[in-house]
């Protein structure tokens, strides 16, 4: 052991000057610039070439990067230094900020609470009576009011909250490959899915915690018009996943669903198999039901909302969804009172920062307020001490 | 190969366990038995001459290699994690991942291991394989074969030149006196030759060795890795024993030189040979810092476990707040769910697994790879690199670099450290009479001075100006010598001529010679009649010429290594040059004139010296007694021995094992007292008559540390007397005088050694070493009976060194004192230099030292370790007890002087000057706290008549006892336990061997690379490297923190919302090189700055850049950046429809700008390569991340992270948030530098700002800061060099004073002393 340390050691010393000639070309190459500003020039050229005649001298290399002399930027930190940087930020950042509070509040966004959390609330009996084995499904409605008109697109969102789609088993609980229409992956989920893996013996497509939480509750949304007529708003349906997720990442095993999917059983909670999630759409089943991609995208917070569907705007001169009063009719299908949970619809236009979120806005005023006042303390302190480092006398 | 049973096999193997444990080994020759089976041979036992350096074989890599690397525990922690990513409850994602960085860590480190084995054995396959000369049998002759092929008992032959391939018991050389001589630079690094003998009494038979005729059994002991220590004899078959020692082994790796071939006898091969046992690798310190950090990553690990602990009672409690089993949780796979406490059990090491960065593994590879820069830089400083002697500093100890930015005390040799261990012949006193040399002295003093001269004038005017030389003004003023004296020490680059040969430059060996000694010496040589040659003249000289090892080797002898020394010297040596110019005709006055004058003076010429001078000799006594007359007469007087050495030197050079011998000996030359040659058993001198006298050595005993001297016994070629010349320190002489020599200077009848000794001392105070010389005439009876005694001495092989000491001191009885040389050993170029900027750097200095109080103290003013206006106490005590009293009163004193308010503003300081006896008291244990408490409060401390192990005792009390860091530096064997005892062992390769910079972390040529190793070197190492730890343990926890956040929002189960190979990535690659290019490269202050301000160094001792306080405020900060960090885009994304880890990118990262825009703030200063490296892991950062989401479709499940990177940078908003965190995250920490940098300024900042300065103003601020600051420091810039005893104070004055001396004159001593250490004779 004792003789080896030597070695290693001396192999370091081998390593250091090899590397050494390794970067001499390049060191050589910034010190030809550099050697000129020398004046003492340690004499290199006439001692070397003398020296070098028969044993090749152990001396360094007279070059920046060796003697670390390299040409180097020294900013220092001191008030007057950064002085104009806080200004430029508190000058940048206020205005940012205003435009995104702005745009925010320019966001019209209508949330309605559907769980049935009071015995007030009409879905009140359908959360009471919840379990996933009935075989009729219980309706309910909520009547609302829109105090303004939203223009533009409008995105229908459900909201859940107290609903850890984060958790980690649950995260995990999915299989990618299987989603991506992989046969074997089909036949055989992974490990993660289990439990909910394999049912009566057949694999479960899809299978896994989060496909088999799938929201399953339908929205439909009414206009009651000034003769107290009940006109659906027509939502669509597509285009409220990903689309990389909906052309690339999942991808249904075959073109005839039915036979692709045969062999597998539907997941446990659900009422149809996977090939029938969309009986009018026959191109949004199998695993590219968008309701369904939407759904295996998991929330980051506890509290979140997913796209539902989507109303888009009719014509220039009529906003898409006029003031006055709706009826969200909801089959109730969905349990998340028994864990506290609370369900959401969300009506929300969309501007180019996304959804209606102040915080932003105010962040950036807040902050480039800030900048601009250290700005003005930095003056004073500027004007108080860096005279004195200025005229280089040192204190103490 | 017949068969043999395994009983047989195993009891083979213990028998040859048990023979080569056994404490002596008989070895007989493999001769009788060449050609038998293995088993028959008498040395099976021993292992051959192959050699195996490799750590692993090729088959057992893999898992010796494996086995290794776990011995390191980080890497234990490691695979812990590894192993519990696999264990089913901790529900990791993907266990596989877990396994990247560990394997990764392993596989580099394997591959190293494997390339540096594989070097290790190619080295191994090459020295086994090299061709050697061993005696075969069937041939009758030596036959050639390899290095491997060398068994114990085998007969050895080596060439000139050749490389000793085991070790040998030297049985025969080509020389008729059977020496040989040995270089063992490979060894030890030593460059003199070595002589080794013979074994004297095994009848070999010239001059034709037969080795079959070696019939003897060898005993030897054990093997074992003293290198200067053998014991063995050889039993004849009639039962005589034969003794040898170290002085007829000749070991594996030395090099044969000037002897045409020599044979041995193998007595230890391959892993057993010394030089094999002596390998012992670079020292692995731990460095302070390096303790600190580990005490940090304990308050990691603990960090690490609260927020375990944290997540898994978080978790329980959540579960535990659930009415029902929600949807979102997922039960076992048999549909069963884990109890609350259970799954909170759990989680505890699913977040173990989760938050493992926080303990930075990577840090430990990191600051390996940091250190290795480190070194890489310091071993390329251009101003450590060392001319002469073609030497880099050296970096042995690869792991304590930033340790040389924390140094609080120095302790330092003196010989050879702070001088240049090149002695010069000042002085002598021969009977009782002074011989002052004031003409050497002058001539020193001129040579010394006009090199600075000649530097410029070879720039300008090719012949120098007469007017410089003048030696007409001899009382040349001494303020101008002053003046020049100080510009040539700054001008010399290149130093003195310092190759390896011991004295090479003319300024050492050549001696001017005393008028009045020369016309004593030729005096005495007339007057004694021829035959008898008995005078205390003659018989000093010849003491001088003798008494010495010295070995005188020929010019024409091939040795590389002198004509690379002249090549060298003609070249760049100014010396040189300046004996060039010195032989020039006409470019000089009188004093050399005599070299043009009679310039084809050679040797047969000399012979008639003595009548030529005698035909010179009555104008010398018409003459007045003036100087420059004296100096005429000199040279007039003396042509051939001045001549001497110009003609001589040609082809005669002598290597001496210490520069002392070699200085004497060149100073008998120049009396005409001339060693033509040395051999085992005789001497030859030329007498000044040109007479070669031929002494026949009996004995030599040799120098040891505890005699301290040396004896020669001769047999007097004419008288046929029995002569033994002894030499050594004047304490170990004194004591010894018997009968005084004179008999025929009876009438005068002076004290001579009462004068001796007044001479001695006031050689010590000019700081000279001095020697006795002293002679005896032992009686034919007393010589036979110690031999007998000598000669069984020699022969034990228990005890040997201890009767082999006692026989030595018994003949060294009764001496008679002849004389003493005062020998000037010089200051090395800059050391006062070096020692001021030392201690204005908050380093405390001491110096210890081997020589006498009066010397170092001498040395001590010289080198300004004292000042004059110091206040130095001196301790010297014979008891403990009066030791006791002293030592409270001095601390007394100390303390009332220090607290005496008159004494605040004033700068003086207190020294502390001790011997050694005194100190072995003072460092009993009782006392050893008050003295520890003394010497705190002492600015520096000298200790004076040390023995080695007294010096590391010093260090490790010291050290031990004020907590501080201590650095060692020296560069002879006796410092090597002091360099080994201090936290940094520096040594310094100069002419004493390379026994001190084997044992040292550090290795430098001179003494003032100190100053730049330390104060720029040292401070940007410990900067550099304080800096980058706590960036990377901020960098760890900030990351780590905004998965903890996390957890708040996931119900504690343990996710993290960033892709697990991402996250990997980020440390492994993303933000893995700009901190250790930090470590590496980062330059808060300039070398020039840091050179020019001491002070600065100050920064690093103590706790220095790297406290808790700082590690707890980096750790604040972190988790402030990382609160930001979550909780900015939290907030931002709130009740959105973001997905886990669409919600990670942004936070990943911010995270990246946040950590890498935070080590911009701490970049000192910005390189192309800064540049490089910073936005090189950005773009990096957005290259694998892009491409990663862009073909990750369905790999690394559940992080699904395709195309989120892309869609996330289509959003506006993803910029947004991006540049405000970042803003939010590092706006304290830039307001913190700002406000400090503003308001109160570190001095390193002030540096920073006077950097940035032009070089006119910065010098002149410089100045201004420094005068400002340290009080006694303007004078420095004047850059004073010792004043030259010779110059300032003439010797006659000197002489005739008293003791009341005139360098301590004007100072305050307190009166503690309770023995006049003035006259320190032992009795």
């Amino acid at each position: 052991g004792e003789i080896n340390k030597t070695d290693q050691h001396q192999y370091y010393n081998e390593w250091i000057f090899g590397l050494e000639k390794g970067s001499k070309r390049i060191a050589a190459m910034m010190a030809t610039s550099y050697n000129a500003k020398e004046e003492d020039g340690h004499h290199s050229g006439a001692s070397s070439h003398g020296a070098a005649g028969v044993v090749k001298s152990k001396k360094p290399d007279n070059t920046a990067f060796k003697q670390q002399r390299l040409p180097a930027w020294q900013p220092i930190l001191t008030a007057g230094t950064v002085l104009p940087a806080f200004f430029v930020i508190g000058l940048i950042f206020i205005p940012i900020g205003i435009g995104l509070y702005v745009s925010s509040n320019n966001i019209k966004e209508f949330e309605i609470d559907y769980t049935g959390v009071d015995i007030s609330n009409p879905c009140y009996s359908c959360a009471k009576n919840f379990s996933w084995n009935s075989t009729t499904p219980c309706v309910c409605s909520m009547n609302f009011t829109l105090e303004q008109p939203f223009e533009s697109n409008v995105f229908m969102y459900y909201g859940l909250s107290n609903f850890y789609q984060n958790h980690r088993r649950y995260v995990k609980s999915r299989d990618d490959s299987q989603l991506n229409g992989d046969q074997s992956a089909l036949k055989n989920p992974s490990k993660e899915c289990e439990p909910y893996r394999t049912s009566d013996g057949l694999p479960i497509a899809p299978c896994g915690a989060i496909a088999n939480s799938l929201f399953n509750d339908t929205l439909e949304l009414y206009h009651i018009d000034s003769n107290n007529t009940r006109n659906t708003i027509p939502l669509v349906k597509k285009g409220i996943a990903w689309w990389t997720d909906k052309h690339v990442k999942f991808r249904n095993p075959g073109e005839n669903l039915t036979a692709a999917f045969q062999g597998t059983n539907k997941p446990v909670n659900w009422r149809k198999p996977v090939y029938e999630l969309d009986p009018s759409d026959p191109d949004n089943n199998g695993f590219i039901n968008e309701d369904f991609i939407v759904w295996m995208r998991t929330a980051a917070l506890p509290t979140f909302r997913k796209l539902y569907r989507i109303i888009q705007k009719k014509s220039n001169t009529t906003p898409t969804l006029p003031s006055g009063k709706y009826v969200l009719e909801i089959t109730y299908n969905y349990p998340v009172l028994s864990f506290d949970g609370r369900k959401r619809m969300i009506l929300s236009t969309i501007s180019w920062m996304g959804g209606k979120n102040p915080f932003l806005g105010i962040a950036y005023i807040t902050v480039g307020s800030i900048c601009f006042f250290l700005g003005v303390v930095l003056l004073i302190i500027h004007h108080k001490y860096d005279t004195r480092s200025n005229s280089a006398d040192i204190p103490n | 190969m017949t068969w043999r049973s395994p009983l047989a096999l195993v009891r083979e193997a213990l028998r040859g366990q048990r023979a080569r444990e056994k404490d002596l080994r008989n070895l007989a020759s493999n001769l009788p038995y060449e050609g038998l089976e293995k088993g028959k041979q008498p040395n099976r036992y021993f292992p051959g001459n192959a050699i195996k350096t490799t750590k692993y074989t090729l088959l057992l890599f893999i898992p010796m290699n494996l086995f290794e690397q776990f011995h390191r525990l980080a890497n234990i922690y490691f695979v812990g994690l590894a192993i519990l990513n696999f264990v089913p409850v901790v529900n990791a994602f993907q266990p596989e991942v877990a396994l990247i960085p560990i394997c990764v860590i392993l596989c580099l480190t394997a591959l190293k291991d494997a390339w540096e084995d594989f070097r290790r054995y190619q080295s191994d396959r090459k020295l086994n394989n090299t061709p050697c000369l061993i005696y075969s049998r069937k041939e009758k002759q030596f036959v050639e074969r390899r290095w491997k092929d060398v068994r114990v008992g085998d007969f050895v032959r080596v060439v000139c030149n050749e490389i000793v391939p085991a070790d040998l018991l030297l049985l025969h050389t080509s020389d008729p006196s059977g020496v040989c001589h040995i270089e063992t630079s490979n060894l030890d690094g030593e460059t003199n030759l070595k002589l080794r003998r013979t074994m004297s009494g095994l009848c070999i038979s010239h001059p034709v060795f037969e080795p079959e005729s070696f019939n003897s059994v060898v005993v030897c002991e054990k093997p074992n890795n003293n290198l200067n220590h053998f014991k063995c004899y050889a039993e004849k078959p009639d039962k005589e024993k034969v003794g040898a020692g170290i002085e007829s082994l000749l070991l594996r790796g030395c090099t044969v030189r000037n002897t045409d071939h020599a044979v041995g006898f193998v007595v230890y091969a391959g892993h057993e040979t010394k030089s094999m046992l002596n390998n012992n690798g670079p020292r692995y310190k731990r460095s302070k810092l390096e303790r600190k950090l580990n005490i940090n990553v304990f308050f990691c690990v603990i960090l690490l476990f609260t927020m375990c602990l944290i997540g898994a009672l978080g978790h329980f409690l959540w579960l535990q707040a659930l009415p029902v089993v929600p949807p979102f949780l997922v039960p076992d796979s048999n549909g069963h769910l884990d109890s609350p406490s259970l799954s909170g059990f759990y989680m505890f090491f699913t977040m173990i697994i989760l938050l493992q960065v926080l303990i930075p593994i990577s840090l430990y590879v990191s600051i390996e790879l940091v250190k290795i820069g480190q070194i890489f830089f310091i071993t390329n400083d251009i101003d450590l690199y060392d001319e002469d002697t073609d030497s880099r500093v050296q970096c042995k100890a690869l792991n304590i670099t930033e340790d040389l930015g924390q140094i609080e005390y120095i302790f330092s040799d003196k010989t050879g450290t702070l001088t240049e261990n090149k002695m010069v012949f000042r002085r002598c006193s021969i009977m009782g009479t002074e011989y002052p040399h004031k003409e050497n002295a002058i001539r020193l003093a001129v040579l010394e001075e006009p090199e600075s001269e000649e530097d410029i004038i070879f720039d300008h005017v090719p012949q120098p100006p007469n007017t410089r030389w003048s030696l007409d003004t001899e009382d040349t003023n001494p303020e101008d010598t002053q003046h020049h004296h100080g510009s040539w020490r700054k001008s010399k680059v290149a130093g003195t001529a310092q190759s390896n040969v011991a004295f090479s430059s003319p300024l050492e060996t050549e001696v001017i010679p005393d008028r009045k000694l020369l016309q004593q010496i030729s005096r005495a040589e007339s007057s004694s009649s021829s035959s008898q040659k008995i005078d205390p003249y003659l018989d000093f000289f010849l003491a001088l010429a003798i008494c010495n090892t010295v070995v005188v080797s020929m010019a024409t002898a091939q040795r590389q290594r002198t004509s690379e020394s002249l090549h060298s010297r003609q070249t760049n040596n100014p010396l040189n040059t300046l004996s060039n110019l010195v032989k020039k005709p006409g470019s000089l006055h009188r004093i050399f004139t005599f070299w043009q004058r009679k310039p084809k003076r050679n040797r047969t010429i000399s012979e008639d010296s003595v009548t030529e001078g005698d035909d010179f000799n009555p104008p010398v006594k018409t003459e007045e007694p003036g100087d420059i007359n004296g100096l005429q007469t000199c040279s007039l007087y003396a042509p051939s021995q001045c001549n001497m050495p110009a003609t001589t030197s040609d082809n005669l050079s002598y290597e001496a094992e210490s520069p002392d011998e070699a200085a004497l000996v060149y100073a008998a030359k120049a009396y005409g007292f001339t060693l033509l040659a040395r051999t085992h058993d005789s001497v030859t001198v030329r007498l000044p008559s040109g007479e070669d006298l031929v002494f026949e050595v009996l004995d030599t005993l040799t120098f040891d540390p505890i005699r301290k001297r040396m004896s020669i016994l001769v047999r007097h070629p004419i008288t046929k007397k029995f002569v033994l010349y002894t030499k050594g320190a004047d304490y170990a002489i004194m004591e010894l005088l018997g009968t005084p020599y004179a008999e025929h200077l009876s009438g005068s009848q002076k004290n001579i050694a009462a004068d001796t000794q007044h001479h001695l001392d006031c050689y010590a105070k000019e700081g000279l070493r001095t020697l006795c010389f002293t002679k005896k005439i032992v009686s034919d009876k007393m010589y036979e009976s110690w031999l007998v005694n000598r000669r069984r001495a020699l022969a034990a092989i228990d005890n040997r060194e201890e009767l082999v000491m006692d026989t030595a001191v018994q003949l060294e009885t009764n001496l008679s004192l002849l004389g003493a040389t005062g020998i000037e050993d010089r200051l090395q170029e800059s050391v006062p230099d070096t020692i001021v900027a030392l201690r204005e750097a908050g380093i405390q200095v001491w110096v210890l030292t081997g020589d006498k109080p009066e010397t170092a103290v001498n040395i001590g003013y010289a080198c300004r370790l004292l000042e004059d206006e110091d206040l130095v106490i001196n301790m010297s005590c014979k008891n403990k007890l009066t030791c006791t009293s002293i030592l409270d009163c001095t601390l007394e004193e100390v303390r009332r002087y220090s607290e005496d308010p008159r004494n605040v503003d004033t700068t003086q300081d207190i020294s502390l000057v001790i011997d050694g006896r005194t100190l072995t008291m003072a460092l009993s244990s009782d006392l050893q706290d008050r003295f520890v408490d003394l010497a705190k409060r002492c600015r520096s401390v000298l200790c004076c008549r040390v023995t080695p192990l007294q010096k590391s005792r010093v260090v490790k009390v010291v050290r031990e006892k004020l907590k501080v860091m201590t650095l060692a530096v020296g560069d002879g064997a006796n410092d090597v336990n002091m360099i080994q005892a201090a936290d940094i062992g520096i040594g310094i390769s100069g002419q004493e061997g390379m026994q001190a910079v084997m044992a040292s972390d550090f290795a430098i040529s001179r003494f003032r690379h100190l100053k730049k190793l330390l104060l720029v070197h040292g401070h940007w190492c410990y900067t550099r490297l304080a800096n980058m730890i706590i960036y990377f343990f901020y960098k760890n926890v900030a990351y780590v923190n905004l998965l903890f956040w996390y957890q708040f929002f996931c119900g504690f189960s343990g996710t993290a919302m960033i892709d697990y190979w991402l996250m990997i990535f980020f440390n492994l690659f993303f933000t893995s090189v700009p901190p250790i290019m930090f470590g590496i490269m980062d330059n808060d202050v300039s070398a020039e700055m840091l050179l020019g301000v001491p002070e600065l160094y100050r920064m690093g001792q103590g706790a220095g850049a790297y406290k808790f306080s700082t590690f707890w405020v980096s750790m604040l900060d972190a988790f402030y950046q990382s609160l930001v960090c979550f909780f900015i885009p939290y907030l931002a994304y709130q009740d959105s429809d973001i997905d886990v880890f669409t919600f990670g990118t942004p936070l990943n990262t911010i995270s990246l700008f946040t950590i890498l825009l935070h080590l911009s703030i701490e970049i000192k200063a910005w390189t192309v390569i800064h540049w490089v490296i910073i936005l090189g892991s950005v773009v990096l950062y957005f290259i694998v991340t892009l491409a990663y989401s862009g073909l990750c479709i369905t790999c690394n499940p559940p992080s699904n992270p395709y195309w989120i990177l892309q869609s996330q940078m289509a959003d506006p908003m993803f910029y947004l948030i991006c540049i405000l965190t970042t803003v939010v995250a590092l706006l304290p920490r830039y307001i913190f530098h700002v406000l400090r940098n503003s308001i109160a300024p570190s001095p390193l900042a002030q540096a920073r700002h006077l950097d940035r300065l032009d070089p006119s103003t910065k010098s002149e601020l410089i100045k201004e800061w420094r005068s400002f600051r340290g009080g006694g420091q303007v004078k420095r810039s004047r850059l004073s060099t010792p004043p030259s005893p010779t110059l300032e104070t003439p010797v006659d004055i000197h002489l005739q004073s008293p003791i009341s001396s005139d360098v301590m004159g004007d100072e305050f001593i307190l009166n503690v002393i309770t023995e006049n250490y003035q006259r320190p004779l032992h009795t």
